[in-house]
């Protein structure tokens, strides 16, 4: 158990903000995300990189925080759910989920909106084929992808509807 | 005096219409907090020891060096030694550390002497399961099911069935508890805040008013989370030894292996029809597995009930995670069982399936008009007689695209339920209830029931649910929580209305009885230039609010509803992948409360059916006793990509809205299993005995199909 009690410094910007955390190096990203630093929007569902509650962003991609060692993404640059809000206001995409009913009991919500948020800084006008490729690791289990499905359309500024 | 009943048609102010959720934002912006979110000062992190048996007797447990390990504060012992274990996954011991893998490893050092004992955990038939591995259950005879099978002019006999699921809620079971001096509060997943927190007492022996749980947003339920749990006591006990608050969920593993299973059904059906498609006689012995307990009468046969028929179910006890609740308990498996006898039953006849089941109607029962209806709207959508054909008469190349029908019904009803509400001399509305929202719109109804009543916006009323310090209210479950809380919200709202009425009419120099509230205005209703807006009548309170209190009642709500699905796939008969090109539900509930909620509500069913369809079974391995999928790369639920086209159309108006309010969570979850079985029947052929319907199954039914020659 040794290995499990030394620990390392690290320092991330996470939603702008620089941190230094000393850490185990063990510690899951979404561990550190939830207990060290109380950023509770990114959920834990599966466990094993399924199903994508845990999708952050780590330097402007897409990854699932389940399953990304914290000492990994020293020096990188994080965004939660949380940093998607600017000045109080919601993102296109927290709005478009908002409003298209994208959501049920939003547990993996916060999840499809980093993905469908980094599909979106790729290709700013996603085709259908593009959206089902773009968040196809991101799993609901109780909305209907029909209106996720909307609320993407709508947040690239398509015909929600 | 204003009127609690439901209003006509004609004076709806916000009901039928389409409103956006009110939690919408914070479930978007991530500032909504689930059990699991809950971070207390302090806080400890528990996990459980399990059985890795599916059924043994525990010699021994030994937890004295995992109580040595780093960061330890507490241990609990869950399981008496001497005792049996009967599934793999049964909790024995929980501990609490400083970090989740301390506790993890701490686990780890458990040590549990077991005496392995043979167990079953396949799902057999009663024969093959054999003795003392059986309990009866229901057997049930009406007409002259012989007599009638004689007369039939065209027969059929199969096997039907659907194997366990599990609930696979993405926010796994569990709480955070914390203890201030003898108070105990926990926040929990949980369906039923106000039942727990008196399970709770009851396990630790407190009073009832030292407990308070909490549950403001849940990540999936689906009849599964009903139950303090034993995780919920040794939490507790663990909290109240290290005197810390401590966060237990459980894991994926866990979660699947014994926090929510659907029970298998299989079914060996025999039925009969005359020539002309009527329906004479069913015959069936039904059996499957809900693990260890008996129990489970399946309703067979389902919705349409042949005049004569015999019908006997065993239940097979297996050493697998016990069963619980699943969305709409039993009906699925039973829809699928009947709805593709009587689908094979027309194709034997032949006849198209749409006029068989209207046909046939008058066996649905009392609904039978709505089904009719409801049957002709989803044909119309899905534009069945012109792409409906014969089975088997496919076109030639290796995809093959079919169509397939269900119809289902569930009860509603709604649960009990009080509320409170309260009108501030500000003019702010709160209603308080003891219920929780497990995500399908619960807050945003009750809103609109007190803003309806009021002639408020939506956003003029604060809601203030989950909690058990609010008026008791019932478990959100079996479609009643729509029923319960919109009719004490109407009660409890419409009580505070006439106080304030009373207060206000002497300023408005009239009798309460002539005052309306209504578009944010107090007036007289003969006359509506005498009136004064919502916050001025308010004021006239001074300083004390009104609080007045409203229970559910039977006259806003009624139960039985109906509904008619149709499903179009493809198969690709050389991979047997099934691919959903489009369901149509329609639906009645009685009075929609609103329409874009409701919706929500049957898109969701609709992807969980197709998920149950052909995806997602909890896979048990004999030789080990153990499950081979408790994770969610095995276990599959379906994405984004397999959904298909789903369009929905709810029933509404005169003959359904004077029903008052029934809940829709149940009802349209039912059907998709039988209506996608019977379009890949109609597809490919030849029938796919089982859901969920595999490519593996596909291609073996196929070849069954071509080895016996039959088409």
């Amino acid at each position: 158990m040794s290995a499990a009690n030394k620990r390392v410094r690290i320092r991330l910007t996470i939603n702008g903000a620089s941190r230094e955390l000393e850490i185990e190096p063990r510690r899951l990203l979404v561990e550190l995300l939830r207990e060290d630093l109380d950023l509770t929007g990114t959920h834990i569902g599966c466990d094993t990189t399924y199903c994508g509650a845990c999708t952050v962003l780590l330097n402007g991609r897409n990854v699932k925080s389940c399953t990304v060692f914290a000492v990994q993404a020293d020096g990188g640059e994080i965004t939660t759910v949380e940093g998607l809000e600017k000045d109080g206001k919601l993102d296109a995409v927290q709005e478009a989920f908002a409003e298209c009913h994208g959501l049920q009991c939003g547990y993996c919500t916060p999840g499809f909106l980093m993905s469908t948020r980094a599909l979106l800084s790729r290709v700013a006008h996603p085709t259908d084929a593009q959206i089902r490729k773009g968040i196809a690791g991101n799993t609901c289990r109780c909305t209907g992808y029909q209106n996720i499905f909307k609320a993407v359309r709508a947040a690239a500024g398509g015909a929600g509807k | 005096m204003a009127d609690y009943h439901w209003p006509p048609a004609d004076k709806r102010f916000l009901i039928g219409k389409s409103f956006t959720r009110l939690d919408g934002p914070a479930k978007s912006s991530g500032r909504a907090k689930y059990a699991y979110d809950i971070n207390r000062p302090g806080m400890l992190y528990g996990r459980m020891v399990f059985s890795p048996h599916a059924h043994a007797k525990i010699k021994s447990i030994d937890t004295a060096a995992a109580e040595k390990m780093p960061g330890v504060r507490a241990v609990v012992v869950m399981f008496e030694p001497g005792k049996e274990v009967l599934w793999a996954g049964q909790e024995i011991v929980a501990l609490a550390a400083d970090t989740e893998d301390q506790a993890r490893d701490a686990a780890r050092a458990v040590k549990v002497d077991y005496e392995v004992l043979p167990h079953l955990v396949s799902d057999l038939t009663p024969e093959k399961a054999g003795a003392g591995r059986t309990s009866a259950g229901s057997e049930a005879k009406e007409g002259d099911p012989d007599a009638a099978m004689a007369t039939a002019d065209v027969k059929i006999e199969g096997t039907y069935g659907a194997g366990i699921i599990t609930h696979c809620c993405l926010e796994a079971h569990g709480q955070v508890t914390e203890w201030e001096a003898d108070k105990l509060t926990m926040w929990a997943s949980s369906q039923n805040v106000t039942g727990i927190a008196g399970e709770m007492s009851k396990a630790l022996s407190i009073p009832a008013s030292n407990v308070r749980t909490i549950t403001q947003y849940m990540g999936g339920g689906f009849g599964s989370k009903f139950g303090a749990d034993p995780w919920g006591p040794a939490c507790a006990n663990l909290s109240k030894k290290a005197g810390r608050p401590v966060k237990m969920m459980l894991e994926r593993d866990q979660e699947l292996m014994e926090a929510g299973a659907r029970p298998s059904i299989y079914a060996k059906v025999r039925l009969g029809a005359k020539k002309d498609g009527t329906l004479v006689a069913w015959d069936s012995e039904s059996w499957g597995t809900s693990g260890p307990q008996g129990g489970g009468n399946p309703p067979i046969p389902y919705v349409m009930r042949a005049p004569n028929r015999r019908t006997k179910h065993t239940a097979v006890l297996t050493n697998t995670g016990p069963g619980r609740a699943w969305r709409a308990p039993n009906h699925p498996q039973s829809c699928v069982i009947t709805m593709c006898a009587l689908d094979d039953l027309a194709a034997a006849i032949p006849m198209d399936p749409l006029d068989f089941f209207l046909k046939n109607i008058e066996f649905t029962g009392e609904r039978g008009k709505s089904y009719h209806e409801e049957l002709l709207k989803a044909a119309d959508m899905i534009d069945w007689k012109k792409k409906w054909r014969p089975r088997g008469t496919q076109d030639s190349g290796p995809v093959k695209r079919g169509l397939g029908l269900s119809i289902h019904t569930w009860g509603g009803g709604g649960h009990q339920s009080n509320a409170t509400c309260t009108i501030h001399p500000d003019g702010s509305v709160e209603i308080n209830i003891g219920s929780q929202d497990l995500g399908t719109g619960t807050r945003t109804i009750i809103a609109l029931v007190a803003g309806e009543t009021f002639g408020l916006p939506l956003s003029a009323i604060t809601v203030n649910i989950g909690d058990s310090r609010y008026p008791a209210s019932g478990a959100s479950g079996g479609s009643t929580t729509v029923g319960g809380v919109s009719a004490s919200t109407r009660r409890a709202a419409t009580n505070a209305l006439n106080e304030l009425l009373a207060k206000v009419a002497p300023y408005l120099d009239a009798k309460p009885d002539d005052l309306e509230a209504a578009e944010g205005t107090v007036r007289v209703a003969q006359d509506p230039g005498r009136a004064m807006t919502w916050n001025q009548a308010c004021a006239k309170l001074g300083a004390t609010p009104i609080a007045a209190a409203g229970q559910r009642s039977l006259d806003l709500i009624s139960s039985g509803v109906g509904g008619a699905q149709m499903a179009e796939v493809t198969v690709d008969t050389e991979t047997g992948i099934v691919r959903i090109e489009e369901i149509v539900a329609v639906q009645d509930c009685g009075l929609v409360l609103n329409t874009k909620t409701a919706e929500s509500q049957v898109f969701g069913a609709l992807i969980m059916g197709v998920t149950y369809a052909l995806y997602e079974e909890k896979l048990m391995d004999e030789q080990t006793g153990l499950c081979l999928n408790p994770d969610m790369e095995f276990y599959k639920l379906a994405g984004l990509a397999d959904i298909g086209k789903f369009r929905v159309h709810m029933m509404t108006g005169p003959g359904y809205d004077e029903r008052g309010v029934i809940g829709l969570g149940e009802p349209p979850v039912v059907s998709p299993g039988a209506a996608i079985s019977n379009a890949v029947a109609n597809a490919i052929g030849v029938r796919v005995p089982t859901i969920p319907i595999t490519p593996a199954k596909v291609l073996a039914a196929l070849e069954g199909a071509s080895g016996t020659g039959r088409a």
